[in-house]
């Protein structure tokens, strides 16, 4: 029953942008769609990461990275430097809350070694504490698919940008507000490390129910600044 | 060969007591005057402290754009740092809070009347004209004195000004000297009482804090500053955006527009008939909104005064003409129409008409390219919060595909323009923006 109310809801808001041009948001949005995607489910070419489901306070963060320098691509600076902080919450808001099916996991060319998998596992869920890195589900959650904390999924994402990623936050390029937890992380990684959690989590399946889930509160040496619901201490 | 040496000897002494006479000349023309303390006497050097002038120094900040240079992205109001990029450089922006070590915090008001009159620092050093002090310069004492007490309210931010990054020796104080003596005089604002004190309003804010003539006027290869009353267009080329003339009526529809619409464009990003992108649209953002609605039409006023009709640029005989091709058909289409209309006619309120809009038609096709290139939104401002935006063809589309499409829409539903070439599409591609 529920299921068929969230369809029937989906194929609404899909329909919306025919029905009145006016005023919403999915007409607003379009520009958007060029390189994430229809409705934002991800773009066509296996890079541009998907918005639509993720949480509204991630999206928000990254949006406002963006405007203020600390994430660095010259096309979303652009889109989005004009635009007013609660334009872009609402923009934010209205991708979190879209259920659009995802694209199937990238498959490689040269598919990943089976020790590159093992490994790649291993720091998905146990981390290795050895190298200061902790698992991808202590704060992504033990589904990897986030949580409403501004945390984001890391399932469904195509490894070319999940590499670019962690690559970015190693160098610099990209950032967010102080303490920048996954800066710390992603210089811990080596570049083999970073190939095999990118290609183990681009290889995983999205769990049926794909929606972010409730944040757990944490007891680690991780701070995020752009997530201080995960940490207690940090109220 | 003796009187062949001697007048060897004469012709160096000529050239050597020549370029002595104008070193001193351009010694004195910059620095001269503040060995005489008299000029100075008559300004006026407490900070005020009423509510009135410092919300008028706010609101001068506000339009002026000092906030929105002197602002890094993701910093400290007024801490300075922004990056502006030049044709002969990057440029940072200075630190204006109230901080005594890294601000203006030991300034006094004659020191910065000085830095607005006459683009010189408080330590006596000459400014980059990057700080557009011939625009400054037009402003009355009594703002000048609102702008900085309202300033010295900021909270102090402990922030250095970065390094320029110009290549030597373009920012040297000598280099700087002969560049002031060839290109700048204070022209502190007269006005005409032959027109009204709307118009008179309006002419002072387009030549004070409005610096419109800073994009809008033209500059020569040394860069010189333009005159604070040129709007007959620029050309921002590490940008590569152009800047139209608001002068020519091939070029703006300033002459035939209603008042409250040009005023509604610089306040809200949006008229009837003109949205405002890119550089014109980070004004409107940071400055613009700000304008009271007075103000505002106080501007509308004064433009619409210095439209002429002048001889087209565009069209010139022997230039290639835009024509549509299949190619440029199919892609208006498939990726254009639904938004701008089968006949170009736009969305009101939404997507601007292609038709008979003079900004689709500059003989300059860069703005145009940028936006085919880049899409993206108008500004979110108080009366227009959530703008539409355009869809980025960047990625999809190729330097012919876009250079087709920009044809077709060239020469539709009356349009008439040169030809875009891929070239100009690459260019663009390339830029720094």
């Amino acid at each position: 029953m529920k299921k068929s109310f969230s369809i029937w809801l989906a194929s609404l808001l899909a329909l919306a942008p025919i029905a009145s041009f006016a005023s919403d948001m999915a007409e607003r949005i379009k520009p958007c769609e060029a390189c994430h995607g229809n409705q934002g489910r991800a773009g066509p070419d296996g890079y541009y990461p998907r918005l639509a489901g993720k949480p509204a306070g991630y999206l928000y963060n990254q949006m406002q990275n963006f405007s203020q320098g600390r994430r660095h691509y010259t096309m979303m600076r652009r889109m989005m430097e004009p635009l007013s902080p609660p334009y872009q919450r609402e923009m934010a808001d209205y991708f979190a809350s879209l259920q659009v099916p995802y694209l199937p996991p990238t498959v490689k060319s040269t598919p990943p070694s089976s020790t590159q998998m093992a490994r790649g596992k291993q720091l998905a869920l146990q981390g290795d504490p050895a190298l200061k890195i902790p698992a991808c589900s202590t704060c992504h959650g033990d589904n990897l698919m986030g949580n409403t904390a501004n945390v984001p999924s890391l399932l469904g994402m195509p490894s070319a940008y999940l590499g670019a990623q962690l690559s970015a936050w190693s160098l610099g390029d990209r950032a967010t507000v102080a303490p920048d937890c996954m800066s710390e992380i992603a210089k811990h990684l080596t570049a083999d490390d970073a190939a095999a959690v990118t290609s183990w989590l681009a290889a995983q399946e999205v769990p049926h129910k794909s929606s972010a889930n409730k944040p757990k509160r944490l007891v680690t040496h991780v701070r995020c600044g752009s997530a201080p619901e995960l940490h207690g201490a940090m109220q | 060969m003796k009187t062949r040496c001697l007048t060897f000897k004469w012709l160096a002494a000529i050239v050597f007591s020549a370029l002595l006479t104008l070193s001193a000349w351009v010694t004195w023309d910059n620095w001269g005057r503040f060995f005489l303390t008299t000029a100075a006497a008559s300004l006026p050097t407490e900070t005020l402290q009423n509510s009135q002038a410092l919300a008028r120094g706010e609101y001068l900040a506000h339009i002026g754009g000092c906030i929105a240079c002197h602002t890094a992205k993701g910093g400290e109001p007024l801490a300075g740092g922004r990056r502006i990029e030049t044709p002969f450089g990057a440029v940072f922006s200075s630190n204006l809070t109230s901080s005594k070590a890294l601000g203006l915090g030991q300034w006094t008001a004659s020191d910065f009347h000085n830095a607005l009159h006459w683009g010189r620092s408080r330590d006596g050093r000459l400014l980059l004209p990057v700080f557009p002090y011939n625009h400054t310069s037009v402003f009355t004492a009594a703002d000048v004195q609102a702008i900085f007490s309202w300033l010295q309210t900021v909270k102090p931010v402990e922030q250095a000004q970065p390094e320029h990054r110009i290549a030597w020796p373009l920012g040297t104080q000598p280099v700087l000297a002969v560049w002031r003596s060839m290109f700048f005089t204070p022209t502190p604002f007269k006005s005409n009482h032959n027109e009204s004190e709307e118009w008179n309003r309006g002419a002072y804010l387009v030549q004070s804090a409005g610096h419109c003539a800073a994009c809008h006027g033209q500059r020569n290869a040394l860069g010189s500053f333009p005159a604070v009353d040129d709007l007959s267009g620029g050309f921002l080329s590490p940008q590569m955006w152009g800047a139209p003339s608001l002068i020519d009526t091939t070029q703006t529809t300033i002459a035939t527009s209603k008042l409250n619409d040009t005023a509604n464009l610089l306040r809200i990003g949006q008229s009837s008939s003109a949205h405002a992108s890119g550089p014109m649209a980070e004004f409107v953002q940071h400055s613009g909104q700000h304008l009271t609605p007075a103000d505002a039409l106080a501007i509308a006023t004064y433009l619409n005064t210095q439209v002429q009709s002048v001889k087209t640029k565009n069209a010139t005989p022997t230039s290639l003409q835009a024509s549509s091709s299949t190619s440029g058909q199919a892609i208006y289409k498939n990726h254009c129409a639904s938004c701008h209309g089968e006949k170009g006619e736009g969305k009101t309120n939404a997507y601007p008409a292609l038709a008979g809009n003079p900004a689709v038609v500059l003989a300059q096709p860069e703005n145009l390219i940028q936006m085919a290139l880049y899409g993206g939104y108008g500004p979110s401002t108080t009366e227009r919060p959530r703008p539409y935006g355009m869809p980025p063809y960047l990625f999809t589309l190729t330097n012919q595909q876009i250079a087709d499409v920009l044809n077709h829409i060239r020469s539709q539903w009356g349009n008439q323009a040169q030809a875009v070439n891929p070239i100009q599409v690459d260019r663009v591609r390339a830029a720094a923006y």
